[in-house]
């Protein structure tokens, strides 16, 4: 009996992170199965694959470090960086890359800097930005036409393993640019009447992205709903997106209509799972509001003026490293102060 | 229906109260031996005024008031003294405290009981001086002295008494369940207290999870004018500060008392006490304690004497010692984890709460902190419980002061919501207290200091004077050696001869505008690490603190001058001599 050595609170509470990174994962299950369903085997395939080596690379790592394996694991943090890969990726991206983004997200971007807490970048967008720029053809070619698109087909389990796996290159009757890289080119020499006819927007906004979105707009409302994670960033984050949209591109035969922003792309996918990530995202309700804003502000301007036609992941990182400086000028007034104090952060 | 306002942050832990507050309080049995701590509240410890062997009856005082912050201790029944000595008892510092030991004799005989005489009941001088007699301290919390807490500076600037009924711990109903018990007496020592400071309001506040207690407290009210206040269960509603703030919307200032914004708590067990005193006679000798736990088969309060052994009393409810693990002083937020159950119970002793193990969980291993921020939300301060984790850990505690470490009323919200289970809130003591043992540190180092510099100063005047006498001697002797030992040469030797005796009389002078100096200094060089401090912090207060600077230049300044001028007229007069 060691009484008399233990500090208050005497019980804990009801939270557990390695329970709410599983919600946060389950929570993204509807914007997978709507992947799946508009956009084959792929997602699915290379959310497993990325999931399996992330967890594996981060044991391997832990047990380098002498730290102990199973105790680090269940906090499934490893597991959700292999996810948000799995699901950000191209359905048809070929195992080696994945891999690379995988193992430099869990090993450069997290262990390297002590681990899960300490990491100052998104792991999954360190990866995904670093194959991004290093594979930019096998990360702008294998996306593929969603079912449902006359002239394409979806390819089959086998078809979409031997592609990833087995290093054969897709035919062009599985693939198709996304939306927002058609509407992004083709707007330069056309009206919105004229681009919109791309079987890639199919009869609505955009074909099979919708829906992937709506997916995602569901796992997150759920997300708030159970209070894992608050609404100021996803809020935030899409309003000062909407807001740029109608500023500058009000005009949809000049530029990427508000409706395709919010509903194609990683759009909610980036709002509600990956802007989310606790630890590299600023800390204070104030902070946060600042944070999401500003990845929606540089999520337009990296869309409309950049070279990429998604940029999540480039949003996400640059706002990461202004998180101390956020973080600095958004301490909340304590009770009985008469304004809050501003003073050096950790990592200011 | 008065508005009520919000507080910050707050959690909703399991309530566990309906264990212990379905039956109606119980008189525990006496013990075979009371330990009466002298010391039972902030303060100075009460002399003693027994020695061993004496006999007492119930109500003698076993010790009296030191100083000013102190309240006498009594005999809570007749018996004999059968130990003076130090004892172990339930504090967190985990030290022992002076103790009276006192062997009943069963008869519980009352000695002689004086309630304050019906013309004096309404003198606020007369009931402060009496409620202090009587030995009453704060029954929750810190248990500070009643006595000095109901005089405050200038008695008229309370505006507001708020009982505070809300009992917001988990587990604990004392004050619940003396409510629904004794609802008048609560309410009549609420009176004496609203007697004593002429207050515009007084405000009962309680937890909407109480409904007999606010039934009861209604028609106890009824006439008196006293406003029963239901609030929101929300842990901590019951704080001190986040009472005042739900009942008046207004914040304690940092640094301040309640005092400050015209308000004062009291507790509703305090509240009894008062009453007992005031009109029974009757000193602060017991208290109601809440025993709860899985670890006991009958649950409850009790009424219970001060200073009967812990175990005594979980042994009255059925204390199962092989299925306990755990057990508190208070509730499981806020309480402590007893090392010793041969402790007794003090006036602070709300609850006592022997949990299963399942119940009190080991704390499991910490997980990293993922920032996520629970933990601000909870917090009711409005601090950041994240960032002061992350200062405390990596040892940066003035960090941790700057970002209002000690606003944090450790009330442990923010390691109840803590998904990595981080003891926020053991890491925030340990960091208080290291700020704490530095801080005194740095006042005994620069008071050696000081000391050291002073001597040093009168070490090098004295030296400097002794040369000079040297010098004199020499000089006068030199003086003498020329001039042949004439009459007229007298009137110069003596006078050479008073110039010496003169110069001593004029460095006390110099020594005490010596001293002038270096107190300026001190106090400039204070001022300017304040200002420096103040600056860096953002703090509202740099405006004066320069003003502070300025001023305190200008004294530097007029003190070495005037040195200056005692030491050159001193110079002067030496040059006379030759
Ligand atoms: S609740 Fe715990 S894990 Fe979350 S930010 Fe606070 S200390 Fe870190
Ligand atoms: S223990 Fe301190 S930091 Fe934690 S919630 Fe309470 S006041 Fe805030």
């Amino acid at each position: 009996m060691n009484r008399g050595r233990t500090s208050s609170p005497h019980q804990p509470g009801p939270n557990r992170t390695g329970r709410l990174m599983a919600w946060v994962m389950a929570a993204a299950l509807p914007g997978l199965l709507a992947q799946t369903l508009f956009f084959g085997w792929g997602n699915l395939i290379n959310t497993v694959f990325c999931i399996a080596l992330s967890v594996g690379t981060e044991a391997a790592v832990l047990a380098l470090r002498q730290r102990p394996v199973r105790f680090f694991l269940r906090d499934n943090t490893a597991a959700l960086t292999g996810l948000l890969l799995g699901l950000s990726l191209p359905p048809l991206t070929p195992w080696w890359v994945s891999a690379i983004a995988v193992i430099s997200a869990i090993v450069l971007a997290k262990q390297l800097y002590g681990g899960l807490g300490a990491n100052p970048f998104n792991p999954a967008m360190v990866g995904y930005a670093l194959v991004l720029v290093s594979f930019p053809v096998a990360l702008t070619t294998r996306w593929v036409a969603p079912a449902g698109t006359e002239e394409a087909v979806l390819p089959g389990l086998i078809e979409t393993l031997s592609i990833i796996f087995g290093g054969s290159t897709p035919v062009d009757a599985f693939t198709m640019a996304t939306p927002l890289d058609v509407y992004k080119h083709g707007i330069a020499g056309a009206l919105a009447s004229q681009v919109t006819t791309h079987p890639t927007f199919g009869d609505g906004i955009a074909r099979g992205w919708e829906w992937v979105n709506a997916g995602f707009l569901a796992g997150g409302l759920f997300l708030l709903w159970r209070r894992i994670i608050s609404w100021h960033i996803p809020v935030s984050l899409l309003a000062s997106l909407a807001l740029m949209s109608l500023v500058f591109g009000w005009d949809p035969d000049r530029a990427t209509p508000l409706s395709l922003h919010l509903v194609s792309g990683a759009t909610m996918l980036g709002a509600f799972f990956i802007a989310t990530d606790p630890v590299s995202a600023a800390t204070s309700h104030r902070g946060k509001l600042i944070y999401g804003a500003g990845i929606g502000l540089l999520l337009y301007v990296i869309r409309t003026w950049g070279t990429y036609p998604d940029a999540i992941a480039f949003a996400v990182l640059l706002m990461n490293l202004s998180v101390p400086f956020i973080d600095h000028y958004t301490q909340p007034r304590t009770y009985g102060h008469r304004k809050a104090r501003r003073v050096g952060t950790g990592g200011a | 229906m008065r508005t009520l306002y919000d507080f910050p942050g707050g959690i909703h832990p399991p309530e566990n109260k309906r264990q212990s507050s379905e039956t109606p309080i119980r008189i525990a049995n006496l013990p075979e031996r009371l330990i009466i701590p002298l010391q039972q509240h902030i303060g100075a410890p009460a002399r003693t005024r027994v020695s061993e062997g004496d006999r007492v009856l119930k109500g003698d005082v076993l010790g009296d008031t030191e100083g000013a912050f102190s309240v006498p201790v009594h005999a809570p029944t007749s018996g004999h003294i059968e130990r003076i000595g130090p004892h172990a008892v339930p504090h967190p510092s985990g030290l022992d405290d002076w103790c009276v030991t006192l062997i009943p004799d069963g008869k519980d005989h009352w000695g002689a009981c004086h309630p304050l005489p019906e013309s004096d009941q309404q003198d606020p001088d007369r009931l402060l001086a009496h409620i202090h007699k009587a030995g009453i301290a704060g029954l929750g919390g810190a248990g500070f002295p009643t006595g000095i807490k109901l005089r405050p500076p200038e008695t008229d600037s309370i505006r507001t008494v708020i009982l505070n009924a809300a009992e917001c711990e988990p587990y604990i109903t004392a004050d619940d369940r003396l409510i629904r018990d004794r609802a008048a007496e609560v309410v009549s020592g609420l009176q004496i207290v609203r007697r004593i400071l002429n207050p515009e309001q007084c405000l009962i506040g309680i937890e909407d999870n109480k409904p007999d207690a606010i039934q009861a407290l209604e028609s106890a009210v009824d006439g008196t004018g006293i406003e029963v206040v239901v609030i929101p269960t929300r842990y901590p509603s019951g704080g001190e500060k986040q009472l005042i703030q739900v009942l008046t919307g207004e914040e304690v200032p940092h640094g301040g008392i309640p005092a400050d914004i015209g308000v004062l708590c009291q507790n509703v067990g305090t509240a009894a006490a008062i009453h007992r005193a005031v009109y029974h006679g009757e000193p602060l000798i017991q208290r109601i304690t809440t025993l709860t736990g899985d670890a006991l088969c009958e649950p409850g309060n009790v009424e219970t004497l001060i200073g009967t052994p812990i175990r005594h009393l979980l042994d009255s409810a059925g204390f199962d010692e092989a299925r306990a693990g755990d057990v508190l002083m208070g509730g499981p937020m806020m309480g402590f984890s007893l090392p010793d159950l041969a402790m007794p119970v003090v006036k602070t002793t709300n609850c006592l709460l022997a949990g299963s193990p399942e119940e009190l969980p080991p704390p499991p291993p910490p997980q990293p902190c993922i920032r996520c921020g629970y933990c601000a939300d909870a917090c009711p301060m409005e601090l950041l419980p994240q960032q002061l984790f992350w200062f405390a850990q990596s040892g940066e505690n003035d960090k941790a002061e700057q970002h209002n470490l000690f606003d944090c009323i450790e009330c442990g919200a923010c390691s109840w919501v803590c998904p990595s289970q981080i003891p926020l809130v053991q890491y925030y003591r340990s960091t208080k207290g290291e700020i704490r043992e530095q801080r005194e540190e740095q006042i005994r180092a620069d008071r050696a200091r000081e000391r050291f510099e002073a001597r040093q100063a009168r070490l090098e005047r004295e030296q400097a004077e002794k040369e000079a006498k040297r010098q004199a001697r020499k000089e006068a002797a030199a003086k003498a050696r020329q001039t042949p030992p004439a009459s007229k040469a007298a009137p110069e030797r003596s006078a050479a001869a008073s110039e010496t005796v003169a110069a001593p009389s004029e460095a006390p002078d110099i020594e005490t505008l010596e001293k002038q100096l270096l107190k300026a200094q001190a106090k400039r060089n204070n001022m300017r690490n304040m200002l420096d401090d103040a600056r860096k912090r953002g703090a509202d207060n740099v405006d004066k603190l320069e003003k502070a600077v300025a001023k305190n230049d200008d004294r530097v300044d007029a003190a070495q001058k005037a040195l200056e001028k005692a030491r050159s007229g001193l110079t002067e007069t030496g040059g006379a001599t030759e």
